[in-house]
């Protein structure tokens, strides 16, 4: 074997022309290397160059980008000189690439051996008579059940979970030496996120491949990577074994974003991350984090550090590396919810035996077909009493039916049964165009994606003024009174009424939804995973932000998420959901804590911690969803602790085994 | 917090940076200046075209280029160059009224079809497909032959018939946004239809109905330029390119310089109107693949 690095990246600088004929860079002097058999993890926020510098590791650049210094090499090749016909033979070949979605990048027309058997030959030399045994060979590789009958299937016909596996399979395809990830996890649920980790771990190991692994999550990192790399601002400014950067980081930013996660054994809010990282382009004088860094003095403002070694296998990139362990560990606030008790035993929202359905009724298919069972609903059975400030928070996976419960609440979708009631009196109106002004002005929603919430054509003014001028009729000097105020609460200045969305980060953006929802000074919001498209340290800002508004306006929240830690992190009361039914509903603690429903158990032992030492406990399998909802209990499908017919074929009881915390399971209360 | 320093534009420069856009590409600035070029010669050309374009000369008939005589003389005598210069007045008179009326309609419509969707919704698009599965030209004449081929016939009728494909792309451009939070985020305030249609679908359907108007200018132009080749569009003596070719087209073996000027003249503005709106959609950025890295 040579003795030059698998992957080499070295002093490399990429860039494009802006509009204005500058040239701004994206990647500042990277240096990266991996060796055979090695996983490196590369971290960092939204814009921090890390996809860029995997993409570079295997010479491909975006539209626009250019090399302005540096070279790449793969195994002794140089990845920046080759001809295209050249990369094309090794990428996808002995250097495959993962990207984000890549399941649904599957061609939704071809079957799943037929897009194998298209990379087979693409990328083997294998004949093609061997095509059908490897392709089968490849799916048992990546833990496909019944991989024989999986190959006439369709993508559609499989689960988000198992098109990534089929993906993976595919970038097996040409025996790969080495395997760049580009947050191939992330768009998951948690359970088949934690199995798909699972299965690149032994992979790498199996047939001592290198990965890259880019991800923002750093849960994810800790359970595939040895090494970890940490970017800000198109730098890396820490590099160690996973160990080390995970648990004893030595840079603020690290440091900084490792505080900044929800983790399942706090209680309280995470530690926000203030400011935001450099735009590309931006002027920088000194350390690219000194803005940021609680530790920065006048020297971190004007010099800028190098990457230093400071232990074994251990670069730093800061002026303070000595300093770090005086930082703040826990400057952590206490939780608000405990020291001040906004709670009356006041109902600020009652659903009572909530069902929802998607499908409608055809009349013409129930006159034709009389005997035609209708489809069981979507969401079914829901009775939850919501109390005047305080926080419910809704989990569970994808298809849980967490969001639309919301829209129902919201008056978006009608349910099919059972009613919402505002205040324990007023029996709100199925559809929002029948509902009276005060109560629609009383609900307001906060949905996930700000990018889309907020209308790209309208100012922050105008987004502030909808509500302002339609529940309060105001206008003209007062008008942008209070929407000034409005911002001042969500932390944003004056000056930011003129912007228009596309001008604003994603924490921003998600600061003027907020202060949209909340210019109607409304008693209860809606948070439909407001959190989960921002980055962490942006996510602990605004966690600590709806935490506080509510504080001040005792608002009620209903927060909805996958995320299980922020979820523990901000609510009251927690509802756990298993495709449209209530699994699990109690007082947060007692909800993560022994005894569980099995479901809950399954969910919070699929929890990926950023902690090297916690692994996940893997229990049930990440199958297909089936549709419809199965009778009799709703988990009895992938339960791993199914007690048998009684499961199959009764609704499984609610029953109290704490004051306010009920299960729904068969398996009698002293044995969950 | 830290403070948000880099340059931020405000939303009304947008407009302007559309525009910078548009003529920094070669096709924007092309387009642009003959678009310019004919309207400005339709307002001036009374005052500059060096003959009387009614003033017929038996003298002269179909005599070739000279002097005097730019692009010769039509069959009746008449300055062909005088005539060329305001062959486009009644053409872009008509079609520049008759476009916007057909964007606005067609662009209500369609916005509104897509808002409602549903059974009503798919029921009227196949009223719109059939209007649109017949030839236009058929559709037209019948009005024509109705009601007279004056200025007041001519601009309804082209107002009509351009706006329903209109609001076919209305309608699909609305579909596309109609599905975001934001419009979500109204419905769920309690705003009205029309506050929604206003506030929220217009100002992100506007981009593509601009694309499309000036799409449908070039047509109508063509449109109108045939059905006065066909004689039902504006009445002689009043010069027009349609009309010009048409009275030539018989000469043409002997006598070409009759039809050359205003083919050229009508080509060059259609054109013009083409690059100008593709130029427009690439600086609007609805063209996906022309759009800038990151």
């Amino acid at each position: 074997m040579s003795k030059h690095p698998f992957i080499s990246v070295k002093s490399l600088s990429v860039g494009y022309d802006s509009r204005s004929g500058k040239t701004i860079q994206v990647l500042r002097n990277v240096s990266l290397e991996i060796s055979r058999g090695e996983s490196i993890g590369l971290v960092g926020e939204s814009g921090s160059g890390k996809s860029t510098l995997a993409l570079a590791a295997m010479g491909y650049f975006k539209r626009g980008l250019r090399v302005l210094q540096g070279s790449a090499h793969f195994d002794g090749i140089d990845m920046l000189a080759l001809e295209r016909d050249e990369l094309q033979k090794i990428r996808g070949g002995r250097l495959a690439l993962i990207p984000q979605n890549s399941g649904q990048s599957l061609t939704p027309t071809m079957r799943i051996g037929q897009q194998l058997t298209e990379a087979l030959r693409l990328h083997s030399d294998m004949a093609s008579a061997q095509f059908s045994d490897r392709v089968v060979e490849l799916l048992t590789q990546v833990r496909l059940p019944d991989p024989a009958a999986l190959v006439s299937r369709y993508p559609h016909e499989l689960s988000g979970g198992q098109q990534q596996r089929v993906a993976i399979a595919m970038a097996l395809a040409g025996e790969p030496d080495a395997l760049l990830l580009d947050e191939p996890t992330t768009g998951l649920d948690v359970t088949t996120q934690a199995h798909i980790l699972e299965l690149l771990r032994d992979l790498a190991r199996e047939r001592n491949m290198a990965m890259l692994y880019v991800s923002h999550d750093l849960g994810a990192i800790s359970r595939v990577c040895d090494r970890v790399a940490v970017m800000y601002a198109g730098e890396i400014v820490l590099t160690g074994s996973a160990r080390q950067v995970l648990l004893t980081p030595c840079h603020p930013y690290a440091h900084g974003l490792l505080t900044s996660i929800p983790r399942l054994n706090q209680t309280s809010l995470p530690v926000a991350l203030d400011g935001r990282p450099p735009m590309p382009g931006e002027a920088i004088s000194g350390c690219a984090f000194a803005e940021r860094c609680p530790l920065a003095d006048d020297k971190c403002r004007s010099k800028s550090p190098d990457l230093l070694p400071v232990t074994t296998g251990e670069t730093v990139r800061c002026f303070k590396r000595d300093m770090i362990a005086e930082m703040p560990v826990s400057s952590r606030k206490p939780s608000r919810k405990d020291d001040l008790d906004n709670r009356t035993s006041d109902s600020a929202l009652g659903l009572e035996h909530l069902a929802i359905s998607y499908t409608k009724k055809d009349w013409l298919a129930s006159l034709l077909f009389p005997g035609t069972p209708v489809p069981p609903a979507t969401v079914d059975g829901i009775s939850i009493t919501i109390e005047k400030g305080e926080t419910l928070g809704l989990v569970g996976e994808s298809g849980s039916g967490k969001s639309t419960i919301l829209k129902a609440i919201a008056g978006l979708i009608s349910p099919k049964e059972g009613q919402i009631k505002l205040h324990d009196d007023k029996v709100l109106k199925p559809r929002v165009e029948d509902r009276t002004a005060v109560s629609l002005r009383q609900i307001q929603m906060i949905f996930q994606n700000p990018d889309d919430s907020l209308n790209p054509r309208h100012t922050v003014a105008q987004i502030l003024a909808q509500p302002l001028r339609l529940y309060f009729g105001l206008h003209g000097e007062i008008l942008r009174e209070a929407s000034v105020s409005l911002l001042e609460s969500v932390r944003l200045g004056a000056h930011y009424l003129d912007r228009l969305p596309s001008q604003l980060s994603g924490g921003e953006k998600q600061r003027v939804a907020i202060a949209r929802a909340f210019a109607a000074e409304p008693e209860i919001v809606l948070c439909d995973e407001v959190t989960s498209a921002l980055d962490v340290s942006v996510q602990a800002a605004v966690l600590d932000l709806l935490d506080e508004l509510k504080t001040r306006q005792g608002t009620t929240y209903i927060f909805v998420s996958h995320d299980l830690a922020v979820v523990k992190a901000i609510s009251d009361r927690v509802a756990v959901l298993y495709q449209g039914r209530l699994c699990e509903i109690g007082p947060a603690d007692a909800v993560y804590k022994a005894p569980f429903h099995p479901y809950t158990e399954v969910l919070l032992g699929a929890v990926l911690q950023p902690d090297p030492d916690v692994a996940p406990t893997l229990s049930a399998d990440d199958v297909v969803e089936f549709f419809p909802p199965a009778c009799g209990c709703p988990f009895q499908r992938r339960c791993p602790r199914k007690l048998g017919r009684i499961c199959d074929s009764e609704t499984p009881p609610s029953r109290e085994i704490a004051p306010g915390h009920y299960i729904n399971c068969h398996i009698p209360a002293r044995d969950l | 917090m830290a403070v948000i320093t880099h340059d931020s534009t405000a939303s009304g420069s947008r407009a302007i940076g559309v525009f910078k856009d548009l003529v920094s590409r070669p096709s924007g600035a092309i387009g642009l200046f003959l678009v310019i070029f004919h309207i400005v010669l339709a307002l001036v050309s009374p005052f500059i075209a060096p003959f009387d374009y009614k003033l017929q000369n038996s003298a002269l008939m179909l005599s070739q280029p000279d002097a005097v005589h730019w692009l010769g003389a039509d069959h009746l005598g008449r300055d062909v160059f005088s005539r060329t210069l305001m062959g486009g007045r009644e053409a872009l008179l008509v079609t520049g009224v008759a476009t916007p009326l057909a964007v606005i309609w067609g662009g209500f419509v369609g916005i509104l079809f897509g808002l409602v969707g549903g059974r009503l919704d798919e029921v009227l698009m196949r009223v719109v497909d059939a209007f649109l599965s017949l030839p236009w030209i058929l559709k037209m004449l019948v009005l024509i032959v109705t009601f007279g081929t004056g200025v007041e016939v001519l601009i309804p009728t082209l107002a009509f018939f351009y706006g329903i494909p209109v609001i076919r792309i209305a309608r699909a451009a609305t579909h596309d946004v109609i599905a975001r939070d934001f419009v979500w985020a109204a419905k769920a305030r309690g705003h009205g239809r029309i506050s929604i249609i206003w506030r929220e679908l217009l100002p992100n359907v506007l981009d593509t109905l601009m694309v499309e108007g000036a799409m449908r200018w070039s047509w109508m132009l063509l449109a109108f330029s045939s059905l006065s080749f066909l004689g039902f569009g504006v009445s002689p003596p009043t010069p027009d390119w349609g009309l010009m070719i048409s009275d030539a087209r018989g000469f043409m073996s002997f006598a070409p310089w009759g039809v050359i000027g205003p083919v050229i003249a009508l080509s060059s503005l259609i054109i013009g109107i083409n690059l100008t709106a593709d130029a427009l959609a690439k600086a609007l950025g609805i063209d996906r693949a022309q759009k800038a890295p990151m």
